[in-house]
């Protein structure tokens, strides 16, 4: 996966990067924006989410009815998705068919219509995805969480949105946010499979390169105050089931501990997986696996972090075992961490750490997609360089490193821990 | 760009040149394709043992013994099994259906070796020991009480129990509270003993391998299966008609949002409509947005996040049903919304533009959904299973182009009546 990659800017601002691959008869194109539910003021949560939901409402030249069915008439498949750093569309087409990826695109940057009756539309059906995620104790429990854990920086809400403002937002304020942050020179294109470089970077500046230029819009910032002493929540809600977070404090991808972190990740819940697309593997030997399920102090573990621009956070997610306490399963999770901190691990284990990323990441080559999906995406939070220097970064991580950072971020008093409550249990 | 692109497409996709397939003298079926472009290989394959074989009292045993397999064996514990697999970034793993329990696995080419010989170790080794059998039965029964409050879970348990009233698909793979909690270890290993074998076993390996070296390393690790007297699985039996529409409501306090579905019985994989079919069932509910379903409960009235129609053909006859996500107070508008979208479709069919739409995009996604390893040894599996011929994807474009409206409207016709619909609901 680290084959020649072009990068250029064009004149208004957009940054192109491509590469060639002639594995298959298929190209995926995609393009990235600046903005997140990180630059949601509160009033206006939600924003940056329905915003990427109206892009596929339609422009004069593809109306909603043509959009969808044209992509698929091809093979083609699309989507998008926003986060809480960026929001994303991508067309993965038959390579002679990529063109109408091309065009749409560079029509959607700009001449979306954000007619008022499908705002009308589009509300309901978000209420609807949002009171599907309500279903979900996780859900419910996790937005507790990240509200807890963040009262000044913008991470503080759910991507979603809130529901008061899913009832409130306008329509000018969904068009004015688009016009705002939708400008070639806030966005990067990333387009990979079966064409000439040459050629493509052609018909890219034919159809973008005309697109004006806008204000560079400002990023929300607000920094979190440093957290001073353990908090703890509870949600209650249906069910039988006890569930468990803790989340600590965790650096952005572009701090230079970050790559310790991932081998700490890997050897106490598992390897992350961090492709979009291609697959992942079991995390039963992992060390939380061991102690915690192993032992039956929780039916379930997980662990990890999301990968973002400012500091976010690194949660373990338990189902805790219908036999025990919350408390006991926390102890036990404690008793791993403590052990991290306090004795080196080998070099054994960061080498078996090593070995894991390097499948991982050859998973995720299989897929085009995913190729494309990994060049616009570490320029969202860092450079391509951070993906393709990624395993080298990782093989000079040493024990002394694990268990300095261990130490450093796995701290009592920055955490908060939650607690899902069913109120279908016996007390 | 165009014309290199059409020949490489057909190239590209899997064909009898470049699938190797034999079946060794146990009768393990293997099917090969290399695919140098990344260094890693994946495995796909199952073996004749279902939930078919189980009794009533004992639902969930066919699972319960796919999720033991990796549990102690002969040779490791659960512990070293998976510390062998996941120290070289392997994968694998069991799971169970109707007819088969199906097995997956992906790992770095050079650690193919490996991941046969466990794969082979657990089927056919397996010795339940009694702390893992306890262990998982808390988890299996944990994952029983988060169904339990599922409501997209609870209709499709309770949509599958009215649409195959008395059949074996009726029940529910994961089983029952009652029913795990019966199942001893001595169930585990007699269902092991009598069903697990390498008769009917097919398995394909796809990747960064030559596929005769494949074939070989597969002969090696199992070709010395031998079992005496593996049971054959009992025919299916008939389906009971339903007659006119019927509906059921499982309650979930506390829920924000409800989740219908609603269907019927569709065709069997090898019927000779099921191309018509599915190609209807793309126009209804699932080409572009959704498809129809998509575009009058999404797109239309704002009713929900989620309506699309699928259709499950296997073995025997799959279900043709559509689901929805809804607020609890819409679901009665959205249930009306879908049964007007079935009886248009009933009597009219689709038209000629919708037809090929959906034709275009059968023929044009293949690349795509054949990129991946994964994808590619799947896709060797269904060949064998459903027996559709290794020039499967070199007829498919004609096989999909020469379905026309009429079929699809036959089609429709034969299998849905808006009158005599499943309708399962769970939520307030």
């Amino acid at each position: 996966m680290t084959d020649k990659v072009t990068q250029t800017t064009l004149k208004n601002g957009l940054k192109v990067m491509l590469k060639e691959i002639h594995t298959a008869p298929i190209i995926s194109s995609w393009v990235w924006y600046r903005v997140g539910s990180k630059d949601e003021a509160t009033g206006k949560t939600g924003i940056s989410h329905w915003t990427e939901h109206m892009q596929f409402k339609g422009t004069k030249k593809f109306p909603a009815s043509v959009l969808d069915k044209a992509i698929s008439r091809e093979g083609g498949t699309w989507n998008a998705f926003t986060y809480l750093d960026w929001t994303t569309y991508f067309e993965t087409m038959p390579a002679d068919k990529i063109d109408l990826g091309l065009r749409l695109e560079a029509d959607r940057m700009k001449n979306s219509l954000f007619n008022e009756k499908e705002v009308a539309s589009e509300r309901t059906v978000i209420i609807s995805e949002r009171e599907g995620h309500e279903n979900e104790p996780l859900f419910r429990l996790g937005e507790a969480m990240q509200q807890v854990a963040f009262r000044v920086h913008p991470y503080h809400h759910e991507i979603v949105g809130d529901m008061a403002d899913l009832h409130t937002i306008t329509r000018d304020d969904l068009y004015n946010h688009y016009r705002t942050y939708y400008v070639p020179n806030n966005a990067v294109m990333a387009v990979a499979g079966d064409f000439n470089t040459k050629d493509m970077l052609a018909r890219i500046k034919e159809l973008y390169e005309k697109i004006p230029a806008g204000k560079t819009p400002p990023r929300l910032k607000r920094v979190e105050p440093e957290q001073k002493g353990e908090v703890r929540l509870s949600v209650e809600g249906p069910g039988e089931t006890t569930y468990l977070q803790v989340a600590y404090r965790y650096p952005s991808a572009n701090h230079p501990d970050f790559f310790a972190l991932a081998v700490l990740d890997s050897l106490l819940a598992g390897a992350s997986n961090l492709n979009m697309f291609g697959g992942g593997i079991s995390h039963k030997t992992s060390r939380l696996y061991r102690a915690l399920v192993d032992k039956e102090y929780a039916v379930s573990v997980s662990g990890g972090a999301a990968v973002t621009i400012d500091p976010f956070l690194y949660t373990f997610t338990l189902t805790v075992h219908p036999d025990r306490k919350a408390e006991e399963t926390l102890s036990a999770l404690d008793a791993e961490i403590k052990k991290m901190q306090e004795e080196l691990v080998s070099k054994e284990e960061i080498t078996r750490a090593m070995k894991q990323a390097r499948a991982i990441f050859a998973y995720g080559s299989e897929s085009i997609t995913n190729q494309a999906f990994w060049l616009g995406y570490a320029e969202m939070f860092a450079s391509y360089d951070w993906f393709t220097s990624y395993l080298n970064k990782l093989a000079k991580v040493t024990p002394k490193d694990v268990q300095r950072v261990a130490r450093q971020y796995f701290q009592p008093q920055t955490r908060v821990i939650g607690t899902y409550i069913p109120n279908g249990a016996e007390a | 760009m165009a014309k290199r692109t059409a020949l490489i497409t057909r190239k590209s996709l899997p064909n009898p040149e470049d699938i190797f397939r034999a079946t060794l003298p146990n009768g393990i079926t293997v099917l090969a394709r290399s695919n140098f472009n990344s260094p890693s290989v994946s495995v796909s394959g199952y073996i004749s043992a279902g939930a078919i074989f189980e009794e009533d009292e004992k639902l969930g045993l066919a699972d319960f013994v796919a999720s033991s397999l990796m549990r102690g064996t002969q040779s490791y514990t659960f512990d070293s099994m998976y510390n062998e697999l996941e120290s070289v970034g392997a994968s694998m793993g069991f799971d169970s259906g109707v007819h088969t329990t199906s097995f997956g696995g992906h790992s770095l080419v050079e650690d193919l070796p490996l991941l046969l010989n466990l794969l082979s170790e657990s089927m056919r080794n397996p010795l339940f020991p009694a702390n893992e059998v306890e262990k998982l039965r808390a988890q299996l029964l944990t994952g029983l009480s988060i169904r339990a409050q599922d409501t997209s879970d609870m209709s499709a348990l309770i949509f599958d129990q009215m649409l195959y009233e008395g059949h074996p698909y009726s029940r529910p793979g994961d089983g029952f509270t009652e029913t795990i909690q019966s199942i001893t270890r001595d169930d585990l290993e007699e269902f092991h003993r009598l069903h697990f074998g390498p008769r009917g076993m097919v398995i394909s390996i796809v990747g960064a391998i030559d596929p005769k070296k494949a074939f070989d390393a597969v002969s090696r690790t199992l070709g010395g299966w031998q079992v005496e007297g593996q049971k054959e699985a009992p025919a299916l039996p008939p389906l009971k008609e339903i007659k006119k529409t019927v509906k059921k409501h499982y309650q979930l306090a506390g829920k924000s949002q409800s989740d219908v579905i609603m269907g019927t019985i569709g065709p069997r994989r090898k019927d000779p409509e099921f191309m018509a079919a599915s190609l209807g069932n793309s126009v209804l509910g699932q080409f572009g947005m959704m498809g129809r379903i998509g575009d009058v409960v999404r797109e239309k009235s704002g009713m929900a996040y989620y309506a699309y129609s699928s259709l499950s053909a296997g073995s025997g006859p799959g279900a043709w049903e559509v689901s929805a996500g809804v607020n609890p107070k819409n679901m009665q508008k959205a249930i009306a919304l879908i049964e007007k979208e079935l009886r248009r479709f009933v009597k009219n069919g689709v038209t000629k533009e919708e037809l090929a739409d959906s034709q275009a995009n059968y023929v044009g996604r293949l690349p795509l959904s054949l990129e991946s390893n994964s994808g590619v040894a799947g896709a060797l599996v269904n060949m064998e299973r459903y027996q559709l011929g290794l020039d499967y994807y070199q007829r498919y474009e004609n096989m999909v182009l020469s379905v026309k409206r009429d079929d699809v409207l036959q089609a429709a016709r034969k299998y849905i009546n808006p009158d005599a619909l499943v309708i399962a609901t769970s939520g307030p």
